[in-house]
């Protein structure tokens, strides 16, 4: 048993878990995107994002890759990781704005604007295909080619792969190529047709101050402080 | 063993072989023939000296003569003269730039004056070929010492006691590090030697492994005993075609003399070591991927921790060190941890090596005490900006590192006030800029670097360095908006938080460093569309300055574009509609009559007249 504090709370994990397994047992949500349960964690998409350690020496950390550990102090809702997870929606946003998974989580975490070039590039190279057809369909027909801007995900050779038994596995565990967002000029704005526009605690604290991440811009709270 | 009256040590380094140094030696060696010298003068191929710049390089021993620049055509006259009349040959030795007359002797040389060689003692000294003459200058003592008299733990206290510092760039301490790892009860263990230098302008490692292998294998072999490791890697990029022969060499000869393998110096210790060869990724030098990328697999970092101390190499407790701490654990055990201690500052210890190169007049490999201020290395050891220009900045740490300006010149160098400069200390690659280096530019240039480097798994690295790269692209050609610098840094700090790895991590310095120390030149790129330094071609206009031009029809005649219109004694004008900026006439005018920044109040009131 690993006891540590998470948003000021003492939690306890299991050998083994990561910080994202302690904080969903414990009803905390944190938002995910390359994670899937029935895959090992990737930690590619930065979304899960959390803050260590204590002020002034803390950093941020995927939670979906890093391992729960005796005495670990971790926020999940900082004005900071905010921020960067603003940041990696827009730009992924910039890479895929025809998905709707990304759109949803654009409005969800109110991302209004995105100030890059949209590339419609429909992948933004989460590699849940890549891991669904190693670790489920234990076919490896595809994987990673080139690094950096230029990678791409695709068969050896750009060939029709031996191993593949076109299964569609890959397609069906997809957040950007195959579900298209319907809203209005998705292809090239953001489309926050589903946004809700609250005021949010974040302007009044430095954190979050309600467990349900949603029920962060009812306003309740910050209206309460205004009385 | 035969006794020689001369030894003509010829640089066998990188730099000097690509100067055709091989050629040199091989016609010193017949001319020495040929002169009946044989049995007086031995030609002995070393690593590198580190002036790079002056190369091929000759060293002759015992007077410590330092011949430059040689060519295969000078060695008849050089033998003659030298070893025959004992007149040493001026015309081949080294003039400082602002001198005259030529220093003949290598400690007298400026750039070698001020260096404190311990890691690369051997450099220019031995032929990294022959692990006998390695043996002659006190080799394999320290692991002699290590293997018959310490125990493990006295090994990593002793490393621990001498405050060594990873010199890969993060400055872990290394003994903690391999305590960590002596600690974890799985086995086997493994250790690994990361020689994946990917710095652009950075050759540290290379140089130590082309000219002291052994003192790498030394190290290794001590570690090996301080944490219980039977199995170690070498892991060097396929680009350093010459560290990997040497290496292969100085392993098979260790294995030869029992220094390596089973059964080491009789002591019952065994230890073997593999060569690993990296396919050129700047991320395979993230030890996380560099273990990836040695167990076969694409090298993509991963989560830490687990650290590789508790679980590296196919899941087992791994310590991975620089090529340069490897090299450096030898002297620590040989000269004890209190000598280390001494040299350096509070929290840096001990020495590290830099390569030093860009716009600088000695540009080459120096090995320096920690503590030494910028200041000393740019104009004492390289001797200072060439052509008379003005130092503007001075790039450390690689790509990822920062600039620091002419205000941070006094700064002393260790890993703390680096980093809180807003760069840090990297593998030790060192660059120099001068007035005529655009800062926008040379974001540009690292953010290139890095967003081609990136290994693509981090939304926040991948696309991070390339929308940076792009918006500073977009300044360069002269449309840049004010929000840009906003969302430059914004984007900046981003990349910094979110990245897993020390890339990503360090990605953003380059753009956080310029813009903090030269942001009036990113503002001047904006709001004025112009380029100070004259560099960003959309921003530049070359022209003339009829108060200068005296007709000559040099910049006309070097002209590809036929651009330039003028006759003889008359003043010349440049055609802005053909120019292509290629800078040719700039480069071929004596008279500083084209220039590419004018004030441009200037070219008003001329334009009125």
């Amino acid at each position: 048993m690993i006891t540590f504090k998470m948003n000021n709370l003492d939690v306890t994990a299991e050998d083994g878990w990561t910080i994202l397994d302690t904080a969903r047992f414990f009803g905390l949500e944190i938002p995910t995107l390359c994670y899937n349960e029935g895959l090992t964690p990737w930690g590619g998409c930065r979304l899960c994002l959390v803050e260590i350690g204590e002020a002034p020496k803390t950093k941020l950390v995927t939670a979906c890759t890093y391992p729960a550990q005796e005495g670990l102090v971790v926020h999940t809702d900082t004005k900071r990781v905010i921020k960067t997870r603003r940041m990696m929606i827009e730009l992924m946003l910039s890479t895929a704005p025809m998905s709707k998974e990304i759109q949803d989580l654009a409005s969800k975490f109110g991302v209004t604007q995105q100030r890059f070039e949209p590339r419609n590039e429909e992948c933004v190279y989460c590699g849940l295909c890549i891991r669904m057809c190693d670790e489920q369909m234990d076919a490896r027909a595809i994987g990673f080619q080139n690094r950096g801007f230029k990678r791409k995900i695709g068969t050896p050779f750009n060939i029709q792969s031996e191993e593949c038994r076109l299964c569609g596995a890959c397609m069906y565990i997809c957040p950007a190529c195959s579900a298209r967002c319907g809203g209005p000029n998705a292809d090239t704005d953001i489309c926050n047709a589903c946004l809700t526009m609250e005021p949010t605690c974040l302007d009044e604290y430095d954190e979050l101050q309600c467990w349900m991440y949603d029920a962060g811009r009812c306003g309740t709270c910050v209206q309460e402080k205004g009385k | 063993m035969k006794k020689y009256r001369t030894h003509l040590l010829v640089c066998a380094g990188t730099g000097c072989v690509s100067c055709n140094s091989f050629k040199i030696k091989e016609a010193l060696e017949q001319e020495v023939q040929k002169r009946n010298l044989q049995n007086e003068v031995l030609v002995i191929a070393t690593g590198c000296n580190g002036f790079c710049e002056r190369g091929p390089i000759l060293l002759v021993q015992p007077e410590g003569i330092f011949y430059q620049q040689l060519k295969v055509e000078d060695v008849p006259r050089l033998v003659e003269e030298h070893l025959l009349k004992g007149r040493p040959v001026k015309k081949l030795m080294y003039i400082p730039p602002s001198e005259k007359e030529p220093i003949p002797k290598m400690k007298d040389i400026e750039f070698f004056k001020h260096q404190r060689l311990i890691v690369l003692r051997n450099r220019g000294r031995i032929d990294p070929e022959k692990v006998e003459e390695y043996i002659a200058f006190d080799g394999y003592e320290a692991m002699a010492k290590a293997l018959t008299k310490m125990t493990p733990e006295e090994i990593i206290s002793e490393i621990s006691a001498s405050g060594l510092r990873g010199r890969g760039g993060a400055g872990f301490p290394t003994g903690k590090k391999w305590d960590v790892c002596r600690k974890e009860k799985k086995t086997p263990k493994y250790l690994i030697c990361n020689g994946d230098e990917g710095d652009p302008g950075a050759f540290m490692d290379r140089s130590l492994l082309e000219a002291d292998p052994h003192a790498v294998l030394e190290g290794m072999v001590i570690g090996a005993k301080a944490i219980g490791a039977e199995k170690g890697f070498i892991y060097i990029r396929h680009e350093y075609p010459l560290a990997l022969q040497r290496m292969e060499i100085a392993i098979l000869q260790a294995k030869e003399y029992g220094l390596l393998g089973k059964n080491i110096l009789d002591t019952g210790f065994n230890f073997d070591i593999e060569v690993v060869q990296g396919a050129g990724a700047f991320v395979s030098g993230e030890e996380t991927a560099l273990i990836a990328s040695v167990e076969g697999r694409i090298a993509t970092p991963r989560q830490r921790p687990p650290y590789p101390a508790q679980k590296g190499y196919m899941g087992m407790p791994t310590v991975i060190n620089n090529v340069e701490t490897w090299g450096t654990v030898p002297n620590i055990i040989r000269r004890g941890a209190a000598w280390f201690a001494g040299l350096g500052t509070e929290t840096s210890k001990g020495t590290k090596i830099f390569s030093l190169v860009g716009k600088i007049n000695n540009t080459g490999l120096v090995e320096v005490p920690m503590g030494i201020t910028l200041r000393d290395i740019v104009y004492g050891i390289g001797g200072g900006i060439p052509d008379g220009r003005k130092f503007k900045a001075v790039q450390i740490g690689g790509p990822s590192g920062g600039c620091l300006p002419s205000s941070k010149l006094d700064l002393p160098i260790d890993y703390e006030s680096l980093t809180a400069a807003g760069s840090m200390m990297g593998s030790g690659g060192m660059i120099v800029m001068d007035e005529k280096t655009c800062m926008v530019d040379i974001a540009k240039y690292f953010l290139n670097f890095l967003r081609d480097e990136s290994c693509g798994k981090c939304v926040s690295c991948r696309e991070g360095t390339q929308r940076m790269w792009e918006i500073v692209k977009r300044i360069t050609e002269g449309k840049g908006k004010q929000s840009d610098l906003a969302l430059l840094e914004e984007l900046a700090t981003a990349t910094m938080d979110a990245s897993m790895c020390g890339l990503g991590q360090t990605a953003a310095n380059p753009v956080l460093s310029t813009l903090r120390y030269f942001k009036r030149e990113f503002e001047i790129h904006i709001k004025e569309k112009r380029c100070p330094a004259g560099v960003c071609l959309a921003l530049i206009q070359y022209e003339v300055i009829p108060d200068r031009c005296t007709g000559c029809l040099a910049c006309k005649t070097s002209c590809p574009q036929d651009a330039i219109r003028g006759t003889l004694k008359d003043v010349h004008l440049i055609d802005q509609e053909k120019c292509i900026k290629c800078g040719a006439c700039y480069e071929a005018c004596k008279f500083e009559a084209i220039e590419t920044e004018r004030d441009p109040a200037i070219r008003i009131v001329e334009r009125a007249r």
